[in-house]
């Protein structure tokens, strides 16, 4: 059996869960089993995981996991994986993920990988493949336990429609009072959150100071992205440092990543060089970023990136 | 406040990555630093606590003899002692299981991660610590404040904060925002020589997960470079040949 445990902040479910479902309704396919999707807490139509892939769909609601407490979490998923036989655990390498995979792992002895990006071979050992070296290199893994605990990385594979709705069956499952309070959740609403996003806009120190900031929120506006930064644009304070991209700030992948006036250091690209798509906006030829981008526009950003607003507006008007 | 800070020894961020014939990391020519997340967040928050009050940093490390000059940089940095446990790990899960060996010994109030390292990029062994003693555990904290023994911590989770609170003991993994980075001085760098660093050996774990392969990403086609004068041209590519709009 393959366990997948869909996350629903606030009762919801994001694309990420229907990501870490796809993926382990194709891991079961690979082991010759089923998979089931866990919820936990108050969740809204958790049925629709069926569509994913899940053949069962179980749902644990108690007052407790209202609140994210990773070791109350990690005792109620790990007493399911044992109820219903889970050999694989699978789960999204987010905010929750990256607490949870590591205590389920410790907890039921067992060897874990996170932010995988394939789907696992089981011929001659279970493996798997993640990025390593912040995307400059890809590892292959061999997980030698009984059961074994992996995370997915966002974007790595689409959520893909297979089956149907099934019903959600209720299960009890006991967990220890969570220490950790959460006294607030401070989220900006209607902007996709930068590991989650598909299309990034995204500008650097070419940029001159923060008044300036308006033609890339407008850019961004036009296609629905969501706001980047490079490293020394946040650390002056131009930008909020939860848009700080690269090796030591959000690892992206989205399918479309626009960068003005962002030179392409090897740390920036550390954390940018999986995205599908890479355009660079920038007026000096010799920017490395160049050699690192599928489409380069070589001139003044104050230019080019309104014109490029435009010519989305005009795009769309016409197709 | 007796803290605990776990520091990883990494490739330095702009180092050449490469792999030799028998598939691991090649690290001829290779510059070794401290994790900056251990560096620049952990350990200078850690401090920080202790110089706010009062107690002991101790620096762990699980890893060979090279890494002593990594450990005595933390020293350097402010550390007060440090542990290192020789053995030349393969897994998360082993790292794990020789930190917390140490750790339930000692009764630390607070015990200090990186949020990943900069070269496997796990992201794990934190968590797996909290489990292997029974500790609450907040990943990706960006703001500590404390008050008597409780802690009200800020953490990054998608699209913004989480602001959450709880007692000690406790374990954290830093990222940016902690704390900001401390160059060692002379006198720091003097007194680290003397500072102890105790070898101490790996308890018996097991290798559950562990890299069999190594491959480079394929390579990106050469940029297509787009008149500025013609976005019109840029837009289409990216609707009509690059298919992601
Ligand atoms: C350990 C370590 C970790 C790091 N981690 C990160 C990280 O996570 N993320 C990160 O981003 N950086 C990181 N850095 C910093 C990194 O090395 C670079 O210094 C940084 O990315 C440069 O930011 P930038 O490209 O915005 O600025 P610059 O390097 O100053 O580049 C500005 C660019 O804008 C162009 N430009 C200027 N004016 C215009 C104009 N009018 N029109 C068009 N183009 C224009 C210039 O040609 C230039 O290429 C790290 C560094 C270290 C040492
Ligand atoms: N060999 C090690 N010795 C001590 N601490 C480590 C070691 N490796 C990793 N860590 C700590 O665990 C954190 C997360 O590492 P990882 O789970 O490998 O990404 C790092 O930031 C360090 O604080």
């Amino acid at each position: 059996m393959v366990l997948v445990y869909a996350e629903s902040p606030k009762g919801k479910f994001k694309k990420a869960a229907y990501e870490a479902v796809t993926y382990g309704a194709k891991t079961a396919q690979v082991m010759g089993t089923q998979c089931v999707a866990l919820t936990l807490g108050a969740v809204e139509d958790a049925s629709v995981l069926g569509k994913y892939g899940a053949a069962q769909v179980l749902n644990v609601a108690n007052d407790s996991l209202n609140n994210f407490d990773s070791q109350t979490f990690t005792a109620i998923i790990a007493g399911v994986a044992q109820q219903v036989g889970a050999k694989v655990i699978v789960m999204n390498h987010s905010s929750s993920g990256k607490s949870l995979l590591g205590r389920l792992a410790a907890r039921l002895d067992a060897g874990s990988v996170s932010g995988v990006k394939s789907v696992p071979t089981v011929d001659g050992g279970f493996k798997v493949k993640r990025n390593v070296f912040s995307g400059k290199a890809i590892a292959e893994y061999e997980i030698k336990s009984d059961v074994k605990v992996l995370s997915l990385m966002g974007n790595a594979l689409p959520p893909e429609e297979v089956g149907a709705p099934v019903a959600v069956q209720t299960i009890n499952a006991e967990g220890p009072a969570g220490r950790v309070k959460v006294k607030e959740v401070k989220v900006e609403e209607g902007t996709v959150p930068l590991p989650e996003a598909e299309l990034v806009v995204s500008a650097g120190r070419g940029m001159k100071g923060p008044e300036n900031w308006g033609i890339i929120d407008e850019l961004a506006k036009e296609l629905g992205a969501t706001t980047a930064c490079s490293r020394p644009v946040a650390d002056t304070g131009w930008r909020p440092h939860h848009e700080h991209v690269g090796q030591t700030g959000v690892a992206i992948r989205p399918n479309l990543y626009i960068a003005a006036g962002i030179s392409g250091a090897i740390q920036h690209l550390a954390g940018v060089n999986s995205s599908k798509v890479i355009v660079v906006i920038n007026k000096d030829p010799e920017a490395p970023f160049f050699k690192a981008a599928d489409y380069g526009v070589c001139a003044d950003l104050f230019d080019v990136v309104p014109a490029l607003t435009a010519a989305f507006k005009k795009y769309k008007a016409n197709n | 406040m007796k803290i605990l800070v776990c520091v990883s020894k990494t490739p330095e961020t702009t180092a050449k990555i490469s792999f030799t014939a028998d598939n691991t990391f090649n690290s001829a020519g290779v510059q070794y630093i401290m994790n900056p997340y251990d560096e620049w967040y952990a350990l200078v928050r850690g401090l920080e606590l202790k110089e706010q009050a009062g107690g002991t940093v101790t620096i762990i490390n699980v890893g060979p003899a090279d890494n002593d000059q990594t450990i005595r940089k933390g020293l350097a940095i402010g550390a007060d002692n440090a542990v290192r446990v020789d053995c030349d790990p393969k897994s998360s899960l082993y790292v794990a299981k020789q930190i917390a060996a140490h750790a339930k010994a000692e009764s630390y109030d607070v015990i200090f991660f990186g949020k990943e390292t900069i070269d496997y990029n796990g992201s794990e062994i934190g968590a797996m610590v909290s489990e292997l003693l029974d500790l609450p555990f907040i990943s990706y904290a960006t703001k500590l404040t404390m008050e008597g023994n409780t802690a009200t911590v800020e953490r990054d989770i998608e699209g913004g904060i989480e602001v959450a609170e709880v007692d000690t003991p406790v374990v954290l993994s830093c990222a940016k925002g902690m704390a900001e980075q401390r160059i060692p001085n002379m006198r720091g760098i003097m007194m680290a020589k003397r500072k102890p660093l105790t070898v101490v050996p790996a308890v018996e774990a097991a290798d559950l997960a562990v890299t069999v392969g190594f491959e480079m990403p394929p390579a990106k086609s050469a940029v297509k470079m787009i008149d500025p004068e013609n976005m019109d041209e840029l837009v289409k590519l990216l609707y009509e040949e690059a298919k992601i709009l």
